[in-house]
This record gives structure tokens, sequence and C-alpha cells, in this order.
């Protein structure tokens, strides 16, 4: 099964390539733009990619193994990264990745049974000033208490997840 | 010395004050108007007076970069501006972008005409998604104005500007590792030389710049290189100018601040950041992002030469020294992005040391075998050190990866990783060693509070 964009995401792949002086730069915003689409990067996308950009698809395969933004598997609806470098642990990222863990029943790198949440944790997310915080999709929520992260999840997953 | 300024952040606490009509109302896009009816020499000259210093680490002198730029030649030369802020600690750039996104499109106006290049590529970390979106709004408005198109205010130097998206990848904001990024491949790191004045983006000339700097270009021709210079008390060192400080961790108020150059860490952590919360004491401060070798409260300035840079704090606290990229070099740790993180007595260096490792082998992009191989050996050791399971000998042999690490490797993240934890062993060897003396019971047991 081959993949192929919707027409929206077609209009926004020749934007892509048309900031560019040759096709393989776009290598990177494709795949992402790829993937939310479709969620994750497998063969298919990769295949696609490869020949859009005029790239050897071990080219491509190298490059979305490489950066740790593109999933190798399929994920859940929603993403949550939980930062955890330095200037977070001072402040208490340890807490909210465990209050998380407990209230998803996952563990970090996981996805709940529901598909709903896949948890994970990342490294420094340039948010330090406002620590502990998390990503959500798109979305930082920063300076959290775990009351507020409760609300988020309840957001999320509805009161009983 | 304390000299708090509103210069970049002019505009930060302007309602909507990422939008054009906003910008112009301060007087935006004047600088660029006026950069671009000077000659492309002038600009340059402006920049090498301001001594305006990389902000984003390394500290090189932009004028000076700049002036590596070729004339003429049968390639096009590209600008390339680096908002891949990354380095644990910091978070000062996305401020810019996310509230005065079109200073930085002026300054890429202003550096695209100093280097010869038409066109700017702004690499932002894909996780800051509301900066990519603020820039592109203003990308959008000022091509909508004519400031970005073929004849900018008038002058034939066509110019446009574009947001690059990165993918989760702290190396790529090394400088090479990001212009491979850019080209569409793994941000593995390149051998230099060729430098990337000489062949960077696309087999082009290529000037890097971090953002901050870039964002500081319509202050400089605005102000004049000289005047902007002289703000700093480091203007004798060739240090030149304000610039953001940001302060995290146990400080009660962490956030970015702007500052003349010549603050010192002691101000930058108790007057702007509020100092330390009640009952806890200033165990060390790491100061410009984890790269950087950590200073403790009691390590004194020893520079009893009267050549030394450093002379004339002699015999002070070495957080009563102006934080400055030659003053901080000189005391064996670096200025970085100036973006401290404070660490009080309630953490465990030893647990501190743990989690940054665990950064730097997550981030090594694997090309070199010292590298690849040492962040993990360290990092193992480490696992054993928190677990109560490691020798002293261990302790030596941590020593001796990163010594072995450093300057074995294609760019500075051997050093950027290395550094630190050489760093935590000098300051921290009691510490450590009553840690694995006693299984991990001498220590507070956390990072938190």
């Amino acid at each position: 099964m081959s993949f192929a964009l919707n027409p929206e995401r077609e209009r926004e792949m020749e934007e892509i390539f048309s900031r560019y002086p040759n096709k393989q730069a776009a290598c990177i915003p494709l795949l992402h733009l790829c993937q939310e689409q479709h969620g994750w990067v497998d063969s298919d996308v990769i295949a696609f990619v490869a020949g859009k950009c005029e790239l050897p698809t071990a080219h491509v395969k190298g490059v979305a193994t490489f950066y740790s933004l593109f999933n190798q598997e399929p994920v859940g609806k929603h993403e949550i990264w939980v930062c955890r470098t330095l200037s977070c642990a001072l402040r208490g990222a340890d807490k909210v990745l465990h209050h998380c863990e407990k209230r998803l029943g996952i563990h970090e790198g996981e996805t709940t049974k529901d598909g709903k949440v896949t948890l994970r944790t990342a490294e420094c997310l340039a948010a330090c000033g406002q620590a502990p915080m998390i990503m959500v999709d798109k979305t930082y929520h920063e300076n959290l208490t775990l009351e507020q992260v409760d609300k988020i999840l309840d957001d999320l997953v509805g009161k009983s997840g | 010395m304390l000299k708090p300024v509103k210069i970049l952040t002019k505009n930060y606490d302007v309602p909507d004050s990422h939008k054009l009509e906003v910008y112009l109302a301060s007087g935006g896009y004047e600088a660029a108007r006026k950069a671009l009816g000077m000659t492309r020499d002038q600009v340059v000259d402006e920049a090498k007076k301001a001594n305006l210093r990389g902000r984003g680490g390394a500290g090189f002198p932009m004028g000076v970069k700049w002036g590596f730029m070729p004339k003429g030649g049968d390639k096009p030369s590209y600008l390339v501006v680096n908002a891949d802020e990354g380095e644990p600690g910091t978070f000062k750039d996305r401020t810019l972008m996310e509230l005065d996104p079109h200073r930085i499109v002026e300054g890429c106006i202003i550096a695209c005409y100093a280097v010869g290049a038409h066109a700017a590529y702004i690499y932002v970390r894909h996780e800051l998604h509301l900066s990519k979106e603020r820039l592109w709004g203003a990308i959008r408005e000022a091509r909508d104005k004519g400031f970005l198109g073929p004849k900018p205010f008038g002058v034939d130097h066509p110019v446009d500007v574009f947001v690059h998206t990165g993918a989760g990848a702290y190396i790529c904001g090394e400088e090479s590792a990001l212009l491979n990024s850019l080209e569409g491949k793994r941000g593995e790191p390149r051998l230099r030389p060729p430098f990337p004045a000489q062949c960077g983006a696309f087999g082009c000339p290529t000037t890097v710049n971090n953002l901050e700097s870039i964002a500081t270009c319509p202050t400089v021709i605005e102000m004049g290189g000289e005047e902007f210079s002289k703000l700093s008390a480091l203007h004798k060192f060739g240090d030149g100018g304000c610039r953001l400080y940001g302060v995290s961790g146990h400080v009660n108020k962490p956030g970015v601040y702007e500052a003349c150059i010549g603050l010192t860490l002691r101000e930058l952590i108790y007057d702007l950041g509020g100092g330390l919360p009640e009952g806890t004491n200033l165990l060390g401060v790491i100061p410009g992002g984890s790269s950087c070798p950590i200073i403790r409260p009691d390590d004194i300035v020893d520079a009893p030469d009267p050549k030394s840079i450093l002379h004339e704090w002699h015999g002070k606290p070495q957080l009563d020294v102006p934080i400055g990229v030659d003053t901080m070099r000189n005391l064996g740790t670096m200025a970085g992005t100036t973006c401290a993180i404070v660490l009080s007595d309630q953490a465990c260096p030893v647990l501190a040391m743990h989690n940054l490792m665990r950064f730097y082998k997550h981030e090594s992009c694997g090309q070199c075998t010292p590298c690849r191989e040492g962040m993990g050996w360290m990092m193992r050791i480490l696992d054993k050190i928190v677990a109560g399971k490691a020798t002293l000998e261990e302790l030596d042999l941590l020593h001796e990866i990163a010594s072995n690490v450093m300057g074995n490797t294609i760019c500075a993240f051997g050093e950027g990783a290395s550094m630190p934890m050489l760093g935590f062993l000098r300051k921290f060897r009691k510490e450590l060693e009553e840690y694995v003396r006693t299984g991990g019971k001498s220590s507070t047991g956390r990072l938190a509070l």
C-alpha cells in the first residue's frame, strides 16, 4: 500500500519545495508533513519522501531514524512529552512524570491501551524558567503543579483515565 | 555591575508585539532602511565596532565572521540563523521569536546585506511551534509590505527569509550539523576546513549566526556599533553591548532578563533571580547552559599576573566577576548562553551530574568513536555511582574517559559533554567520594526541593 498526501497537504508540499534551491532540503519538512497525516514514518512514507525529494530510500531512512521526533512506530492520538533535563528536574519533573505514569497506567515510552495517549520523556525543551513543564502535541504547558497536570490529563482522557 | 536595560526586550510587554503595526510604531525597520543605505563594508564595520560576540555560546565576534564572506563569485551566499535553542538551561531565544519576530526579520535583512546573501533560513527547533508560527507571520507581513522582496527599502538587494524546522536533535545546534540538517541529511557535524564561509549550505558561502545575535543587529545599526559596544563594562575586552540572561533552577524568580554586559553571576542569581528559596543555600551555579563547568560560591579568582584580564578580580569570589566570553573562559568555564542553572544545597550534585550525562548520551550523534563510546561508558559508570555500586577507582576512570573524549572529536560536542563532567569531578570530588563510600546515604537523594 503506498502513501499519498491529502490535497491540502499536497499544496503545502509544493510550497515547501519552493523554499529551497534543491529538492533534498525539503526532506525533513516533508517527513513532518507526512507524519502529521499518518502518525508515524513507515516504509511507505519513506518511499514517498524519497521519490519526491529524489533521494535514495536508504538516505531518507537514515534521516527518519536519526531525529527523535520521527515516530518509528504508531503512537497514540496524543503525545505527552515530559521534559526531564536539569532545570526541570530541579523543579520537580520526576514528580510530574511519575504522576502521569500513575494516572495513565503506563510507563514512559508506552501508549495507553485505548490508543489515546503516548507518554514520553524529552530532553530540554527550552522552557527552563517555567519549569516543570510538559508538551502535549504542539502545546507547551508550563509552570505546572500536579493539580494542573491532573486538569490537562482530565481534558485529554477524561476523569476516569 | 547591574545595569538592566530594555533594548532587545523593549516590545516584550506591549500587547500584540509580534504584529507589524506594533513593531513599526516603535521605530521598527528604520535600522534596515539605514543599513541598506550604507555600503556593505560599512555595515560589517559597524558590527565589528559593536564587539558583538556570538550569543549562541561560542562567542565568536559576529563582525569578524561577516568579514569572511566572499564578494562576487559564481555561487549565491546564504545566511543561516541558528534558532535550535537546545542547550539545557537556555530559553532566551524563544522569547525573541515569540514576542518580537519582526526584530529578527529586520536583523536578517541587515545581515543578508552585510554578507551578500539574498536568502536567510531560520533553523528553529521543531518543538517551538509558537516561535515558528510567529516568525512565519512576521515574514508574511514583511513580504506584503515589500520589506522582504526584490527591492527592500528601494535598494536593489533582494532578500527573502524562510523558517526551516528541526526534528529533535540537540546536535543540530552545532553549526555544521545544522547545515547538514538544513540540506535534508542526518545532523552529523562536518570536518572543518572547509568552513561555512567557503562551503556551507548547499555547497555555497554561508554565515551561520545565533538568533539573538541577528536580533541585535537592528540595535547595532540604530545606535552605531561603538555606542552599542560601550554599553558594556567589558567593552575594553572586546565584549560589547547588552544581552539576554536567563536564570532557572533553585531561584525565586526564574526567567529571562536583559542587562548590559558587566552583570555578575551573583547579581543574576540574587538581584535578578530573586535569590534562593528560604532555608536553602547556594551549592553551585552552571553559568551559561549545561556545557559550562559549574562554579561554587567559595571559588576565588586566582589571577596574580597583572597581564591577566581577570587581574582586577584577583582574590575575589568568582561569582563577582562580570560574565563575559573571555572572563569566564579564563575562570575555566564559559559564558555560554548566559542562561544560568542554580543548584541549592538541597540538590545532590551526583544526581545533577547523572542528569546531564543522560542528556549528553542521548544527544551524541554517534559519528566519532570517542564520543559515541565515551558517552555510553560514562553513563554506565554514573548509573553505577547513583545506584551505590561504584568504586572510587571508577571516579578516576570517569576523569580518564572524559579527558580522552575532549579534543578527539569532529565537533565541540566532545568538549561540551566532557567539560561539565570534569567540572563536577573537580569541584565536587569530596561529595562524589562520600556518595561512593556511603552508597548514596550521604546524599540529599534528590534534585527538586
